[in-house]
């Protein structure tokens, strides 16, 4: 039944990052030129619904015998800014983060097919030089 | 049933891709990312693996199983709803592009640098490949993306999540603003 509504959810993100346009490699480059509010309206007002929503999970957290949240931590290393600059950079790049990659694969963009495979050949060789790496 | 056919609005976009987190916290306590998706996917088919890649992905099914859900979700929307080309594109935003030397825009992707018989060109090998080797590395080393970090950790209120958001904007307005006019 869980494993149903995983995917069900999946269905519907994934139809929304194809109906808002947000996989489409013109609107990340009309956000990071700031020629228009759509991809700020959709990451700002998609904060804003997770950030109401836990903080109002929160509050049922300290009723006794209440569900439990976990909200994991990811912690602190220099990583967040160094590998965050490469995604961004990565990012504009393709026009796709991890989540549009995947929506490109059912909606059958070819091109994007190798970048997703090219972005798992990134992932294994950051594993190559992982221990290396400034942390 | 006209608002399944045109594009949606960032008002109905945002919210429901934010409702992921309160989603994935009510099913199953889960914290919602994709990039990691990325990494079980690798850690499952890759032929060499380093130690990054040597943990049981399989407790992490979840994630492979919503990752199925967004494939299915851009073939639905695809096949019985499309959108046509990108919609109310900035004028400004279209002159750039062309200044650079993409044609006009259609469909989802510059189709004259990002496509199966472009990966040998040199445009092409930039956006797909390189890229592609960007993205997938950069994500791991920032342990998270756009829906990870800035999305699910925003909505925590954690700060390691605010300097990668900002990591990942810094990236993104030195490549366009830079690196696209030098090397294209």
């Amino acid at each position: 039944m869980k494993n149903l509504l995983y995917i069900l959810c999946g269905m519907l993100f994934g139809v929304t990052l194809y109906k808002g346009e947000i996989i489409s490699w013109y609107r990340i480059q009309e956000m990071f030129r700031f020629h228009s509010f759509h991809m700020f309206g959709v990451i700002m007002t998609a904060i804003a619904t997770g950030a109401l929503s836990v903080a109002i999970m929160k509050r049922a957290l300290n009723k006794e015998g209440g569900p439990t949240y976990t909200l994991a931590k990811k912690p602190y290393q220099h990583g967040l800014w160094i590998g965050g600059l490469i995604f961004g950079i990565g990012w504009a790049l393709t026009g796709a983060c991890p989540g549009p990659l995947w929506v490109h694969v059912g909606v059958g963009t070819l091109g994007m097919l190798v970048t997703l495979f090219c972005a798992l050949v990134g992932v294994v060789l950051y594993s190559m030089v992982e221990s290396k790496l400034p942390r | 049933m006209n608002e399944l056919y045109n594009p949606w609005p960032w008002y109905i976009a945002g919210p429901i891709i934010g409702s992921m987190v309160p989603l994935m916290l009510l099913i199953g306590n889960r914290r919602w990312g994709m990039s990691a998706t990325l990494r079980h996917v690798a850690a499952a088919c890759s032929p060499i693996k380093p130690p990054h890649l040597r943990y049981d992905w399989k407790k992490d099914t979840w994630s492979l199983l919503f990752v199925v859900g967004v494939v299915l979700g851009g073939f639905v929307a695809a096949r019985f709803f499309p959108n046509g080309d990108v919609s109310n594109l900035s004028p400004r935003t279209v002159d750039a592009i062309a200044q650079l030397g993409f044609n006009a825009p259609h469909g989802l992707v510059p189709a004259e640098a990002v496509s199966l018989s472009q990966v040998a060109t040199y445009r092409g090998f930039l956006m797909m490949v390189v890229g592609g080797l960007l993205v997938g590395f950069g994500t791991r080393y920032a342990n998270g993306c756009t829906s990870g970090h800035a999305i699910s950790g925003l909505s925590f209120l954690q700060w390691q999540s605010l300097v990668a958001t900002i990591a990942f904007f810094a990236g993104g307005l030195l490549c366009v603003h830079v690196l696209y006019p030098v090397l294209f």
